[in-house]
């Protein structure tokens, strides 16, 4: 398994060098892979046994934090990465058709690759944390394959939306992992469902339970988190068709039921999730019915068919459970092919808006055969898988947690006749009745973009024919791995003449009229609807992008605002605050202190030691206030040769001939450079001087109590003694300073040296550099 | 004489802040030079003072004769020294070709790097 993950990402590393030597034929080459990975997964699963545990497979990755590479293949990873692969072949085919020609098809499938191999990661790992670097990599991945067409402001913008939104419910994820690793003891889902009982009694359940639904209801696109989805459809269509309808879309649904033994079935969890699943699938149901746009009419719709899902299972029950996973499926099936097809409306006609299409099934009749199937799918009309997945989403929903039942089968019937009119709207309008006028003339795509929604559509006939084929097989074996118990699923395409029958045919009365009303009513309540949009979700999340912002500028004014001045004055109040505040703790001891060495002073200083104390105090000022650059410069002289004498007097001699030699030096420059310079100019206005002066003045007696006290107290043996005892015998130097320095620190002198070159260097190209010569040169010559 | 030092310390220190803290691009410079003496002899002094005892290794011994100047901070500040004098060396001639190309020596007139 760890193989079947890891192709991916090693094809997507070649996938653009392969393009450019097979055009054409990529997509069929690069499908090759998902194909062979379906193959295996549904050997896999026709292999699972409700008796059995299902096959492990670990690596250790970074045994220190707990992360591994565990992968398990039980019947829920098994019928994602069945769906994942499988419809990853047919869009990866669908691509080299959608995209022809388009000149940067090969990272195209570079990205595609990358995205279905996290999302295997996604599903197949069983290690939270290793779910989680999945997790982050399809958000990564779907925003390269959502800002594809990259030259698009639309496309950017909403590729960002989506790696923002989820992202940022990813890191509120990880954060709920890492508390529930924290309190389970470790991060293997199947260990950890194992101690269920415990982590749902501890205090932590419900932060932990909060992040981690805040992870999947971002990534699943819950109300109020589901804006970034309808902006996604800015993306080329077969990524809308893979990832944000049939795979990504649903890894949120994956971690509810993934995590589902271990976090599941609580109070606060349908408390919590069942609402938002109920409320985002009507509200999607809704918005979805009065789109025009094909796209966006299908992305509403996959919001609601989510919070379908969702909202199955918050309710908890085994019912429900089972009726999330047939939904799941069946809405895979057809979702994708309604995308796909759409993407062929859009790829033949250049027409997106469902009112100027019509008639297109006499020039499309494979795609428009295909999208059939598929629409009566999701409008729930016998025969078909929808169907299916309808009866026993409603049988679920009729047997619902007590006094729920009645609303949420109220939800689901009203959300169901609004998916009747959209998949009118998108399977039926568009092909059948009067031919329109379109910007291209129609005729039926190539055989790789009809082979997607041909194939699907069949699917949702056959399984829908046959619902126990997949019913009894791996649908039930994901059913069980959710509920963490074994169930049996028996889906059935004749119930008998049940209320749950009754239902479906008042869903598609109810949908037929919705259908027949809708223009009439979108443009009665378009004011209504304008007025909601300039409220709704996605002002808030442009309000807290541009909100984001503004902070930033500011704070980059405020703190990074190109003063040298005011980055000081922070660095030295800090310095002031910290320093003087511990300073300040200690105040008693440090005026003993300094009377004592008042006291010593005044018994041990020599007179020439104070003479030149005053010298240097007089010079200090002197350089500060001094008015002409000749006079700056010699009590410059003076300060360095006074400094030179205090290393005289206190045994350096060292020091002091170094501190000459360099002084002169430095004098001269001075001179030399003054020379060329103004006199001095006073900018500052007085309240800012003295502003300065106080402030350099605190950081001045600081500095010397801090020398008082450093000169006092010594925390740590000193080293000198072994440089002292070692240089004669092992440097054969009596020159102790002179021994450090070329012997046992030499590698700081050779640094040393290297500053000395780099300014010298430095220096040198600064003086030879002439700006102004070349910029007038260029001025010349351009003009 | 260590609060003689500290009083010395505590001026370079207050004078170099004070200058480093000019519009003046000159001053600037002058306030590094007296920052880096300030720091200098904070390290000096950190050492411990002992009046002429240089670290130097009598001929007829092996060891440092105890009672010496401390070693250590001497060959940081000799390093030190070089150092400030080559960072001091490298933004005189930056001033230098700044004052030729810009035409100003206020920090305030030099905010952008465009001209």
């Amino acid at each position: 398994m760890l193989i079947a993950v890891l192709s991916g990402f090693a094809l997507a590393l070649i996938a653009p060098s392969l393009h450019r030597l097979t055009h054409k034929r990529t997509g069929f080459l690069v499908g090759l892979l998902p194909l062979g990975l379906c193959v295996y997964f549904v050997r896999l699963a026709s292999g699972l046994d409700a008796d059995v545990a299902p096959v492990r497979e670990t690596l250790a990755w970074v045994p220190s934090l707990g992360l591994s590479l565990s992968f398990t293949a039980d019947g829920l990873s098994l019928l994602f990465a069945a769906l994942i692969s499988g419809i990853g072949f047919l869009v990866a085919i669908y691509s080299g058709g959608y995209l022809d020609n388009h000149p940067q098809l090969g990272r195209w499938y570079a990205y595609l690759l990358m995205f279905m191999a996290s999302m295997l990661g996604v599903v197949l790992s069983s290690n939270l944390l290793a779910i989680f670097v999945f997790w982050e990599l399809t958000s990564i991945s779907s925003y390269l394959l959502i800002g594809f067409f990259h030259e698009e402001e639309d496309s950017r913008k909403a590729a960002l939306q989506a790696l923002l939104v989820t992202g940022l419910g990813g890191v509120a994820m990880l954060a709920g992992f890492v508390l529930l690793g924290r309190v389970g003891g470790s991060f293997e889902v199947h260990e950890l469902a194992a101690g269920a009982g415990l982590i749902r009694g501890d205090p932590l359940y419900l932060p932990m339970l909060l992040l981690i639904l805040a992870g999947a209801f971002t990534k699943s696109a819950q109300f109020p988190f589901h804006v970034w989805l309808p902006s996604a459809m800015a993306a080329p269509t077969p990524a809308s068709a893979y990832l944000h309808s049939s795979t990504m879309v649903k890894a949120g649904i994956f971690l509810l039921a993934r995590l589902f033994p271990v976090l599941g079935g609580t109070p606060a969890w349908t408390a919590v999730v069942m609402p938002v699943g109920a409320i985002t699938m009507v509200f999607g149901a809704y918005v979805a019915m009065r789109q025009n746009i094909l796209k966006k009419l299908l992305a509403y719709s996959t919001v609601s068919a989510l919070g379908a899902m969702t909202m199955l299972l918050g309710m908890g029950t085994d019912g429900a459970v089972k009726a999330a996973v047939a939904f799941l499926f069946a809405h895979a099936l057809y979702k994708a092919a309604l995308f796909l097809a759409a993407g062929i409306i859009d790829h033949e006609t250049g027409e997106r808006d469902v009112r100027r299409l019509g008639g297109l099934a006499r020039a499309l009749p494979i795609t428009a055969a295909g999208a059939a199937a598929a629409g009566l799918s999701m409008a729930g009309i016998p025969l078909l898988f929808g169907f299916v997945a309808k009866e026993i989403f409603y049988e679920a929903a009729l047997h619902g947690p007590d006094g729920w039942a009645a609303a949420l089968t109220t939800a689901a019937v009203v959300s169901s006749m609004f998916f009747v009119a959209a998949a009118a709207c998108v399977a039926y309008r568009p092909f059948f009745g009067a031919a329109t006028e379109t910007p291209k003339r129609p005729h039926e795509a190539p055989a790789s973009m009809w082979l997607g929604p041909a194939l699907l559509g069949a699917g949702s006939l056959a399984f829908g024919v046959f619902p126990g084929w997949i019913g009894e097989g791996l649908l039930n074996h994901s059913a069980s791995a959710a509920l963490g118990k074994s169930v049996d699923l028996h889906l059935r395409l004749w119930h008998g003449f049940t209320p749950v029958l009754g239902l479906s045919a008042v869903t598609l009365l109810g949908g037929v009229a919705a259908y027949a009303v809708r223009p009439r009513f979108t443009a009665a309540l378009a004011t209504v609807h304008r007025g909601c949009d300039a409220i709704g979700p996605q002002r808030w999340y442009d309000g807290a992008l541009n909100g984001m912002l503004v902070v930033a500028k500011l704070q980059t004014k405020v703190l990074q605002n190109g003063y040298l001045r005011h980055y000081l004055a922070v660095i030295l109040i800090t310095l002031v605050g910290l320093s003087g505040s511990v300073l300040l703790t200690h105040v008693k001891e440090i005026r003993k202190h300094v009377i004592d060495s008042l006291v010593i002073a005044w018994e041990t200083v020599e007179f020439y030691e104070l003479g030149l104390a005053v010298i240097l105090i007089i010079a200090i000022a002197a350089a500060v206030h001094s008015r002409t650059r000749l006079a700056a410069i010699a009590a410059l002289g003076v300060v360095g040769y006074g400094v030179a004498l205090v290393f005289v007097l206190f045994g350096a001699p060292d020091l002091a001939m170094t501190q000459i030699v360099i002084e002169t030096l430095t004098v001269i420059l001075f001179v030399l450079v003054f020379y060329h310079l103004p006199p001095f100019a006073i900018y500052a206005n007085r309240i800012s001087r003295a502003r300065d002066l106080l402030l350099a003045t605190s950081v001045g007696v600081v500095m010397g109590v801090l020398t008082l006290v450093a000169t006092a107290t010594q925390a740590y043996p000193t080293i000198s003694s072994y440089y002292g005892e070692m240089s004669y015998d092992l440097a054969h130097g009596r020159n102790v300073v002179n021994v450090i320095l070329v012997d046992f620190r030499a590698l700081d002198t050779m640094g040393e040296i290297t500053v000395l070159t780099v300014a010298g260097v430095g220096a040198f190209a600064l003086l030879k550099l002439r700006l102004g010569a070349r910029s007038r040169g260029d001025e010349e010559g351009s003009s | 004489m260590e609060l003689v030092l500290a009083v010395i310390v505590g001026g370079l220190y207050a004078a170099g802040i004070y200058l480093m803290m000019r519009r003046n691009i000159v001053k600037l410079i002058i306030g590094l030079v007296l920052l880096s003496h300030g720091a200098n002899l904070l390290i000096f002094a950190s050492g411990g003072l002992t009046r002429a005892q240089s670290p130097l290794i009598a001929k007829d011994g092996h060891v440092l004769a105890p009672g010496s100047a401390d070693p250590l901070p001497q060959a940081l500040i000799l390093t030190a020294i070089v150092i400030s004098f080559a960072v001091t060396a490298f933004m005189l001639v930056l001033v230098h070709r700044t004052h030729q190309e810009a035409a100003t020596d206020d920090l305030d007139a030099l905010t952008t790097t465009d001209r």
